[in-house]
């Protein structure tokens, strides 16, 4: 029979991508952002993901799933833009505006959304041979 | 002649064993897709079935102390070579996952019809009608 592994594995895999996906919709939401000074800038928010390493030294034959390691501040430059007449100007005239890249965002969502969706594929499949394993010899 | 199970079912539940190791480590490629440094693996099944089936015939053993010679099976998976190397160091090429994916499930359920045969066969034998 299919190992429960397998979800396990697809589980952390969708998991992992809806965490992605969480943070397109932050990063996106706040894309246009202005604030009137480069620590107050919301920052493209990105996630890092990596093996479950226990799992993958402790038997190499294993399947291993994935986790979000952690989440990253992009150190990409911020858009300055001079507008004294903006409310939220300092007293040089400039705004700050977040360094997301809209397309880098839509292009991570469709990506994200892919993946999601192969490990929900995965799962239906190990769920049907599950099923058909445990009906075995009925007939 | 004797009903023997583990001539009756041949390779079928070791092949199946191998089938679902398969879609773990399949399952973990997908999971797996989209991060750094991971390197897609898959086990060769030709080689792991014609080390069981290399199995079946041991060496004559006549005195206690005699080893039969059963070469262990290599059953560890292996890395897939990709055909597009990726920038982040990710073998993982999601078409051919699915490919692998969708044979290996083909191939489990094939396992498993024949598996079904042989029970419903036996049963009938056992039965008498």
């Amino acid at each position: 029979m299919p190992s429960f592994r397998i979800f396990d594995i697809a589980g952390s895999g969708m998991l992992a991508q809806s965490t992605r996906l969480n943070l397109v919709a932050s990063n996106l939401s706040n894309a246009e952002t202005v604030s009137s000074s480069l620590e107050q800038t919301y920052k493209s928010r990105q996630p890092v993901f990596a093996t479950h390493l226990q799992t993958a030294t402790n038997d190499l034959n294993a399947g291993v799933g994935v986790r979000v390691a952690g989440v990253v501040e992009s150190p990409a430059p911020l858009r300055m833009e001079y507008m004294p007449h903006h409310p939220k100007a300092d007293e040089n005239g400039y705004i700050f505006k977040p360094n997301v890249d809209t397309l880098e965002e839509i292009t991570n969502m469709m990506s994200a959304s892919r993946s999601y969706q192969d490990n929900t594929q995965v799962i239906t499949t190990a769920k049907q041979l599950m099923q058909q394993t445990l009906k075995l010899g009925q007939g | 002649m004797t009903i023997n199970f583990k001539n009756a079912f041949d390779t079928h539940p070791k092949a199946l064993s191998v089938w679902n190791k398969r879609t773990e480590l399949l399952a973990s490629n997908l999971a797996n897709v989209d991060t750094p440094h991971y390197k897609a693996r898959d086990l060769d099944f030709r080689a792991i079935l014609t080390g069981a089936q290399a199995q079946t015939i041991p060496m004559q053993v006549t005195q206690p102390g005699h080893l039969g010679i059963r070469s262990p099976v290599d059953e560890s998976a292996l890395y897939r070579n990709p055909h597009q190397p990726s920038l982040d160091d990710n073998s993982v090429e999601s078409e051919q996952e699915h490919l692998h994916f969708a044979e290996n499930t083909l191939q489990y359920q094939a396992s498993m019809t024949f598996l079904n045969e042989r029970i419903v066969g036996l049963r009938s034998a056992i039965r008498g009608d």
